[in-house]
């Protein structure tokens, strides 16, 4: 039975090594202090996670706990890490993501929105954005909460711009590249076409 | 000098790079300024960044991410497949399959069909000729 729900409290962890590879992936993680003479049944604490793999979750689930609790990985146990995958990914959501960052003068909170069709693209989405806008790399980042936003609430022009149901933009710039990184070679034998 | 052929929903585009290279697909909704949700009778629907699209000419009528069903429907309505393949596009990409799945018993009867097609055109072109010298 889980005593102590902690379903706010979201985190991000370690570094990102490049976009192309790094996919984030949310963990379910639940774990307690061990039990000992004083108390034989301790809280037990759900948390919600999103890191590269299973190792680097738990391990943020204890410097999140610590931080809350007076309880570490030595003298603590973990019940249960459980991945949680998206329910529909052929759908495009609005994801609001609520996060603290430690800049270089100190912390601040900070609203973003992103349009992805998952909710762990949209946290990997603004992991980038955060390192590309602010020099912030990921372990400085705490994940408060994330919430798929209904269109009529989303805050950003960036993210509204999209929600246009007869929606048509032309594509300006013909990247002219060839079908496999086999047939790349250094010289053409004629200069490429860039329009559209 | 005009846009003609826009991001839109409804747009057929041709897959140019990756996995799915050479499949038609129809953009079904714009997740952002890099990336759109496309759909295929033949695949799951899922999102692809523009850079791997190239555009076409051809446009069907659907609204914003329709069901597969419905999908399948207005294609065959606007007829993709046949428009593709009478499109001049369709039709080279048509011949480059067949020429890359030639054997060598094919490019053999291919290379006799040229001679033959070359000695009967300079048949033609020495009569010609001997019309203008007389």
């Amino acid at each position: 039975m889980i005593e102590g729900l902690f379903v706010g409290l979201l985190i991000g962890s370690i570094c990102v090594f490049s976009f192309l590879f790094v996919q984030y992936h949310q963990y379910q993680v639940v774990g307690r202090a061990l039990p000992t003479e004083s108390d034989g049944h301790p809280k037990i604490y759900r948390m919600k996670l999103w890191n590269t793999n299973e190792v680097r979750a738990k391990s943020k689930f204890w410097y999140f706990l610590r931080k809350l609790k007076k309880v570490k990985k030595s003298n603590g146990q973990i019940l249960a890490i459980n991945e949680i995958f998206e329910k529909n990914p052929t759908k495009i959501n609005n994801y609001g993501i609520w996060l603290r960052y430690q800049s270089r003068t100190g912390y601040h909170n900070m609203y973003k929105e992103f349009r992805d069709t998952t909710l762990n693209g949209a946290v990997e989405q603004m992991y980038s954005e955060m390192a590309s806008r602010h020099r912030v790399r990921s372990p400085c980042i705490q994940i408060i909460k994330t919430a798929t936003i209904p269109a009529k609430l989303c805050k950003r022009e960036s993210t509204k711009q999209f929600h246009n149901s007869k929606i048509k933009f032309p594509l300006v710039f013909k990247k002219v590249r060839p079908p496999t990184r086999k047939l790349k070679t250094t010289y053409k034998a004629s200069r490429p076409n860039l329009f559209v | 000098m005009g846009f003609k052929r826009y991001v839109e929903i409804g747009r057929v585009a041709l897959i140019n790079y990756g996995k799915e290279y050479g499949k038609l697909v129809v953009i079904v909704d714009v997740v952002d300024q890099n990336r759109a949700l496309v759909d295929s009778p033949d695949m799951v629907r899922s999102q692809i960044n523009f850079k791997r699209l190239t555009l076409t000419d051809i446009k069907i009528e659907i609204n914003r991410v329709p069901k597969k069903k419905t999908l399948i429907e207005a294609m065959e309505k606007a007829d993709v497949k046949g428009k593709w393949e009478n499109s001049s596009w369709g039709r080279k990409l048509i011949v480059k399959e067949r020429r890359a799945a030639l054997t060598d018993f094919d490019r053999f009867k291919l290379m006799l069909a040229k001679i033959k097609r070359g000695g009967l055109v300079r048949q033609e072109l020495s009569k010609l000729k001997k019309e203008t010298a007389a």
